[in-house]
């Protein structure tokens, strides 16, 4: 009897409800759906870039080595249209690279400074103030540029334009160093504090400590701040097209003017008329930056692989 | 007192400490004597791990840690302004709670101490080779490694991680050897294994282990000190510790009434 009236009370567990259990799974499916999106997206873009681009190809004015490897610019000559970029290319490549070789070092600097040196109030303050110099508008770095930078260039060097080559790369390193400093940054809080400590307690110096530990065990992040560098700079418009005089061209020294491809795009895509020539070829610059940068992450997602695999 | 300092490799005299308003060390002085493995013992928060942090001063690198007092080891106070940090780590080496080695090759984590130290290509390589064979043999860990020298620490067994952490200071050659819960993230098997590496070492190096295993204090110690809240309770044999406690707190923590 007592028995009975025991297994009586015997808790049962609670079902779950039919709406609950839908609910999770359209849940799910919504956050599976935003997962895939970026694939969808980025394949959306590359299929649009590419079908506004596609006409120019059975044009006759076109010819696709001329477009890599020539060097002239005239897309609306009235007699002679050509459609060269290689001074464009050569013109993104240069300020990049112009830009990343005094990015970078500074980037991974201020980094190693800002994660191991500096005191902790310090610490806080620069990484607001860093933050605050990602905020910059590009167009307002343009200005800055386009007058302060270029003034300051033309009488430091005497170069009759200030804005060429050598301002665009400074506005640009600018530019990337927050970038670079807060992936960098974070790649080096990421390693873990005990084996600093094991540094430390065999006697090594903080020094050592970042050259010998540091920057060994956060070789993936610092190099994808790099990257991440290096993506903000091949496709930063705005500052650059103000910045850099615009002037297509192969440069021969730092005080030469130059164009980029992105800035190409932006001046003249407005003066370009619908489904003319003119305008696919600028679609088809845009494809050609596309797989530019598309490369640069390819290299490195390999570069980090071989790291790995090591 | 010649003999004394001779007898002795770590002395601490009047050594508080403070985490920012908290203290942690509350005058502590005891005696470790040179050759024999001492335990720090006592429950959480009793200060154990902080004072063994103090014998290579690698409490500092946090700002807010403030230190008063001395400790005299290999008679020299290590607080004096004339003190090398880089000697004073050079010769007490240090074992960490979690095996820590550096995310770089075996053989190049043997070698690190000596390469910090020395230039580059101050070593010729055979007498390198030689060295990582000796510091490995003498952990046991070379008949296991000696054809994975190029792997990455990092992927070993925690056991051959943490012998690998030993092998580490002992190119350096060190006097005192401090090991912070060496065994806590072991299985029964490695921590059989570091215990009678411990043992191995004994009389070469002072050793000063922390644990929380009391058990383990009573296998591998010489001398035994009890800590309680920042204060050093008892210090003696560790027979005489376990058997004849002289403080009832040490009786009681024994006992396992509280901790």
């Amino acid at each position: 009897m007592n028995d009975m009236s025991e297994s009586d009370r015997l808790p049962t567990l609670p079902k779950r409800s039919v709406v609950s259990m839908a609910g999770e799974k359209l849940l799910e499916f919504i956050i599976r759906l935003s997962g895939i999106s970026a694939i969808v997206f980025v394949l959306a873009i590359f299929f649009f870039i590419f079908r506004e681009a596609a006409p120019i190809f059975f044009s006759e004015n076109f010819n696709l080595v001329k477009f890599l490897f020539n060097a002239e610019w005239y897309p609306t000559s009235v007699t002679n249209v050509r459609y060269g970029t290689l001074a464009l290319t050569v013109g993104s490549i240069s300020v990049t690279l112009l830009a990343m070789s005094i990015a970078v070092p500074f980037g991974l600097g201020s980094a190693v400074y800002i994660s191991e040196f500096c005191s902790p109030r310090l610490k806080e303050a620069l990484k607001i103030i860093i933050e605050l110099l990602a905020a910059i508008p590009s167009v307002v770095w343009g200005f800055i540029g386009l007058t302060v930078m270029s003034r300051t260039i033309i009488s430091l060097t005497g170069a009759p334009v200030g804005v060429n080559l050598l301002n665009g790369g400074l506005i640009l390193a600018l530019m990337s160093v927050p970038i670079i400093v807060s992936i960098a940054e974070d790649a080096l809080k990421a390693v873990p504090d005990s084996y600093r400590e094991a540094a430390l307690a065999l006697g090594a110096t903080n020094w050592q400590v970042v050259y010998r530990v540091l920057l060994p065990s956060a070789k993936n992040g610092l190099l994808a701040a790099v990257l991440l560098g290096i993506g903000r700079s091949v496709g930063e418009t705005m500052a650059v097209l103000m910045a850099t005089g615009h002037a297509v061209q192969i440069p021969h020294g730092l005080l030469d003017s130059v164009r980029t491809l992105t800035a190409n795009i932006a001046a003249e895509l407005g003066e370009a008329s619908a489904s003319s020539d003119h305008y696919h070829v600028l679609f088809l610059t845009g494809v050609l930056l596309f797989i530019l940068t598309f490369a640069v992450n390819l290299t490195a997602d390999f570069v980090i692989r071989g790291i790995r695999r090591k | 007192m010649a003999a004394e300092q001779k007898q002795n490799s770590i002395q601490t005299r009047n050594l508080n400490l403070w985490y920012g308003e908290f203290q942690a060390l509350k005058s502590v002085s005891v005696d470790v004597k040179n050759g024999l493995i001492t335990a720090l013992i006592g429950p959480s928060g009793c200060g154990k791990t902080t004072l063994l942090r103090c014998f290579n001063r690698i409490n500092e690198r946090f700002p807010y840690v403030r230190t008063q007092g001395e400790i005299v080891i290999l008679g020299k106070n290590i607080y004096d302004p004339d003190v090398s940090l880089i000697e004073l780590r050079k010769s007490v080496g240090m074992v960490f709670q979690r095996p820590n080695p550096i995310p770089i090759s075996v053989y190049e984590n043997v070698l690190f101490g000596l390469r910090i130290h020395h230039r580059l290509g101050h070593f010729k390589k055979a007498y390198l080779e030689e060295i990582v064979e000796k510091s490995l043999t003498e952990v046991g860990l070379w008949k296991d490694l000696r054809d994975r020298l190029k792997v990455k620490a990092t992927t070993l067994q925690l056991e051959q991680q943490q012998k690998l952490c030993i092998a580490r200071l002992l190119p350096l050659k060190p006097e005192i050897i401090l090991m912070d819960e060496p065994c806590s993230a072991l299985d029964v098997e490695g921590t059989r294994s570091i215990e009678d590496l411990m043992y191995k070492l004994r009389g070469r190096y002072t050793i000063v282990i922390v644990t929380h295993n009391m058990a383990q204090a009573r296998r591998v110690s010489d001398e035994c000190i009890f800590m309680l809240l920042g204060e050093k309770i008892e210090h003696s044999r560790t027979e005489d510790l376990f058997l004849k406690p002289q403080n009832p707190k040490t009786g009681e923590y024994i006992e396992g009434r509280y901790g």
